[in-house]
């Protein structure tokens, strides 16, 4: 048995590409967890996107021996948390399951939105906030001024904060030696019933699921019955451990303030929620750890698969990473335009991307997808409450008496120079002002309430062109507010494509449709005749383009008895056709649905 | 009956814009290749095939002299029997005197195809042809007047500085000649010819101005008795191309020399473009370019371009009747835009139609298979 004083439960929190995972693989090589040859850049992110991206998705946890100066070994168990806001109520279980966390500033960019964010987080979880200044070794790099940030806008002591150099491995040792004095051990009673945190869980093919779980009081061991308090579900133990950096290791008991892992050959993730309470079935505790909550999804989207053919292998590579994802949900859905498909939630912008790419890369699909829809609240005069995620089910216009949509609280960071650019931004979007801070002379923490549908569209892009890449964003879902809403349709050919409506808030209605169709028309080619592109409200259309009609596509000279390239020219236009939507009389390529997700230039 | 085509890959100088393959002209060189067109006609003497259509094509077969084309003819005659048939020549205005043209006629030749391309000399100039507009007129004057009575003239249309009116005295100048048969193609600029760069692309006509100049070429033509008979041909009612047609309408023929295709015994085959190989080897090199031929696809591909178009009965044969019903409701649609005619039997396209007739093409192509 692990003694508790020599146990550290910890976390890295950072803003995305201040070298949260490169200070993680420092620590792992300095402990000698991973042995030097074994090292990957990177080891804790282990799918592809993770790694390219920078970003972690998942939470992952790992268990390292520090021999520490004091002559002692301490027993480090590092939660990797992912850092985007997409995924906070992952990110809060993954803090609930430590006594502190390690808080990287990059030294030459300072505060950013998610450092923010994610210090707020650990401090409401009375974690200990062990701040470090990363990336000294930058040219640019400014420790000093990103200390006093931390001390003038997070408000804890930094001046004595390690500086280093994750990437160069400078002063990583520092960080160990801080982690030893300045996080507390854990407590917890070994005796106490049963009472056991779930931060994360994934399928494995053998085991099933795999539970990852900070014991908070008692302990557990094979054989246990254990149950799931809000699942209320109950399964025997198979196995117990903690996780060494390659494998999992079993262990014969966990006990109160260790990180580990449970299997109970569990087939369902959806059991397994993250910030469930595990307990023992013969001899539970009272009541539950408290912060758990079902996530569900806030933004929505059509995926289709470019061949219709591979619907099957679409719903299977869903299925397979609804395994891995309890927050992914889907269901089937049918377009006029676009044959079968599904109807995805999202946690988030950055969730459905991750999503989208990996069905994309890891199982090869070719996708077609619709633009983001956030769950609007439709009340009808008949004073039914309709929540609609779909803008084909959005009702007819004369039976709606009020509607409502999702917005946010969100906070940009940025230097001050692009206080306007984004405030001309926010107000295009529908934003409110709330209050604008100074974090230092030159940045300032802009804090507006906007529309959800507004940023799930394509501002995160507008925002980066408007300030060359120096602005951070986060944002948190406030609440409901009534909004004036109508539901968009596209026409090509004067057939509504169903694949292409959306809801838009009236005022917008119009910039909106023009702009749409001007991109419907860049993007789909000359097709044999004129085609009109409208958008229109209702019956009424409000913006219209129209592709002209190719005139000239002829193989004009077949002569000599040579028809191999009138040949090549038929298998061409063959393939071209297979890439292509045949809507109605229209063939539309993908790049067409596709362009409509981008408006903003 | 099958079509014998004759590739003739000699050409004194290469015209910018050609892509058809050929060599510099010597007199060493012709006398071999002669020979082996002969020897390899000869392989087919007792195989009992009969041929009403002989085309000297190219490069440019009128650099060749009379007595060559002569043994070409004999050897074709003996081998093919050539009754009654069409003997066409492809010349060039510059090549030919009084005495050739005598001989050419001598030999056998019944039809001559002069390049004229246009009757402005700056646009001779543009194309990089060695004749002007006089040298083309005494050509084909004097052609007529050794006694050939089926004269084709080529015109290209939207060369540098065209435009309608160009194009109507170029026709009306072709119109006053001689000529029952004129081939009106619009310039194409081929990958890998001298043409192909974006100086000469910025002169020449664009897609739009292009078709507007082969509607005004093709009413003009037509104004003038040449009635059209396919995409780019125009012809004085008996005079269409014979041979040609052998093409469109998916009638067999065998291709001698570098470069030629063959249609025969069901494959499209063609003989590599080397004309050393070709001279060198005993029997002349083949790849096949399609083993076994979809003749419905090709009937629907060849038959849109002849403006009589495609019999929906040949379609029912070739396919089924639902697949002729699947691909005359595609056909009403393009025919509701201006695009196709529908008649009883018949699918056609009009000239418009013509324009675009790759994409037309396909999709009735992709009725048919669904």
């Amino acid at each position: 048995m692990t003694p508790k004083d020599k146990i550290r439960n910890f976390c890295i929190i950072a803003h995305i590409d201040h070298g949260k995972s490169t200070l993680a693989d420092r620590i792992l090589e300095l402990t000698e967890t991973v042995e030097l040859r074994e090292m990957e850049d990177q080891l804790l992110d282990n799918m592809d996107i993770e790694r390219e991206r920078g970003i972690t998705i998942k939470a992952r946890a790992v268990r390292l021996t520090y021999h520490a100066d004091d002559g002692e070994d301490y027993y480090f168990n590092l939660i990797d948390t992912p850092g985007h806001v997409d995924f906070n109520y992952e990110v809060s279980r993954s803090l609930a399951a430590c006594e502190g966390a390690v808080l990287i500033v990059d030294a030459s960019q300072g505060i950013e939105a998610q450092t923010l964010a994610n210090t707020y987080l650990a401090i409401e979880h009375d974690l200990e906030v062990l701040p470090v200044i990363n990336k000294i070794d930058l040219p640019s790099a400014d420790p000093e001024r990103a200390c006093n940030e931390v001390e003038n806008v997070i408000g804890i002591p930094a001046m004595d904060a390690p500086r280093i150099s994750a990437k160069m491995g400078t002063n990583i040792k520092e960080v160990l030696e801080r982690i030893v004095t300045d996080i507390p051990a854990p407590k917890g009673d070994d005796d106490a019933p049963l009472k056991a945190l779930i931060f994360d869980s994934y399928y494995d093919q053998y085991k099933g699921v795999i539970i990852y779980v900070r014991v908070k009081e008692g302990h557990i061991k094979a054989g246990d019955t254990i149950r799931l308090m809000a699942a209320q579900a109950e399964f025997q133990t198979v196995e117990v451990g903690y996780m060494g950096a390659k494998d999992l290791v079993p262990v014969g008991e966990l006990h109160a303030g260790e990180v580990g892992y449970i299997t109970a050959s569990i087939k369902d993730i959806g059991d397994t929620r993250v910030g469930d309470t595990v307990t023992n079935a013969e001899r539970p505790c009272d009541e539950s750890l408290p912060g758990y909550k079902k996530v569900n999804p806030m933004v929505f989207s059509g995926i289709y698969p470019a061949d219709g053919a591979k619907y099957g292998d679409l719903r299977d590579a869903l299925e397979k990473l609804m395994l891995n994802d309890a927050s992914l949900s889907f269901e089937p859905e049918t377009s006029i335009a676009l044959g079968f498909g599904f109807r995805c939630g999202f946690l988030g912008l950055l969730h459905m991307e991750i999503i989208q790419e990996r069905l994309e890369r890891e199982y090869n699909l070719d996708l077609i997808t619709t633009a983001p829809s956030v769950i609007y609240k439709v009340t009808l005069t008949s004073g039914e409450v309709k929540y609609i995620d779909n803008p084909t089910n959005y009702p007819d216009p004369g039976t709606v008496a009020s509607a409502e949509e999702p917005v946010v609280n969100a906070h940009i960071y940025t230097p001050s120079e692009f206080v306007g650019n984004i405030m001309e931004l926010c107000q295009d979007r529908r934003g409110t002002f709330v209050d604008m801070q100074y974090i230092d002379e030159n940045r300032v923490d802009l804090h507006y309430v906007l529309p959800l549908n507004e940023i799930v569209y394509d501002f995160f892009d507008a925002l980066k062109s408007r300030t060359r890449g120096y602005a951070s964003f986060d944002y948190e879902l406030k609440g409901y507010a009534p909004s004036k809403l109508v539901k968009l349709d596209v026409l090509l050919n004067g057939e509504i494509v169903d694949a292409l409506s959306f809801i838009v808030h009236e005022e917008k209605a119009y910039a909106r449709g023009r702009r749409l169709t001007e991109k419907l028309k860049e993007n789909i080619p000359r097709q044999m005749f004129e085609v009109p592109v409208q958008a229109a409200i209702g019956g009424k259309i409000i913006a219209r383009e129209t592709i002209k009609a190719l005139r000239k596509d002829v193989l004009a000279k077949c002569y000599g008895g040579d028809i191999t390239r009138k040949k090549k020219l038929l298998e061409k236009q063959k393939e071209g056709k297979k890439r292509m939507r045949q809507l109605g009389t229209v063939a539309v390529p993908q790049e067409a649905f596709m362009s409509v997700l981008k408006l903003d230039d | 009956m099958i079509g014998i085509y004759v590739h003739v890959p000699f050409c004194l100088r290469k015209c910018p814009y050609c892509s058809f393959y050929s060599v510099p002209f010597s007199a060493e060189n012709s006398d071999a290749y002669v020979e082996a067109v002969c020897r390899n006609m000869e392989r087919y003497r007792d195989v009992g095939a009969e041929a009403d259509t002989l085309y000297f094509g190219g490069g440019t077969p009128s650099v060749l002299a009379a007595e060559q084309i002569w043994r070409i003819v004999k050897t074709c005659r003996e081998v093919f029997g050539l009754k009654n048939a069409e003997i066409t020549l492809e010349a060039n205005p510059c090549t030919v005197d009084e005495e050739k043209l005598i001989g050419y006629r001598q030999a056998g030749v019944n039809r001559l195809s002069f390049g004229i391309q246009s009757a402005d000399d700056e646009k001779l100039r543009f194309l990089g042809r060695l004749h002007d507009r006089d040298t083309a007129v005494k050509a084909v004057e004097l052609a007529a007047k050794v006694g050939f009575t089926n004269i084709s003239g080529d015109l290209m249309l939207g060369s540098v500085g065209e435009d309608s009116e160009s194009i109507k005295r170029s026709v009306d100048a072709l119109c006053a000649l001689p000529l029952n048969h004129i081939s009106a193609y619009m310039l194409k600029i081929e990958e890998g010819t001298a043409f192909d760069c974006d100086e000469v692309r910025n002169k020449v006509a664009d897609d739009d101005k292009m078709c507007d100049l082969y509607l005004t070429a093709a009413e003009e033509l037509e104004a003038h008795g040449f009635m059209q008979y396919e995409i780019s041909n125009f012809a004085k009612e008996g005079f269409q191309s014979r041979h040609n047609n052998k093409y469109w309408e998916c009638e067999e023929y065998l291709g001698f020399g570098p470069s030629a295709h063959s249609f025969y015994g069901g494959k499209r085959y063609c003989c590599p473009s080397d004309v050393k190989r070709f001279i060198e080897s005993e029997i002349q090199p083949e790849i096949i370019t399609e083993e076994s031929v979809d003749s419905g696809e090709e009937y629907i591909l060849l038959g849109l371009r002849l403006s009589k178009g495609i019999s929906l009965d040949r379609v029912t044969q070739l396919y089924s009747p639902e697949a002729a019903e699947s691909l005359l409701k595609r056909a009403k649609l393009f025919e509701s835009h201006g695009l196709a005619e529908v008649g009883e039997d018949r699918v056609k396209l009009t000239r418009k139609g013509y324009l675009v007739s790759n994409g037309i093409i396909a999709e009735l192509i992709d009725a048919v298979n669904s």
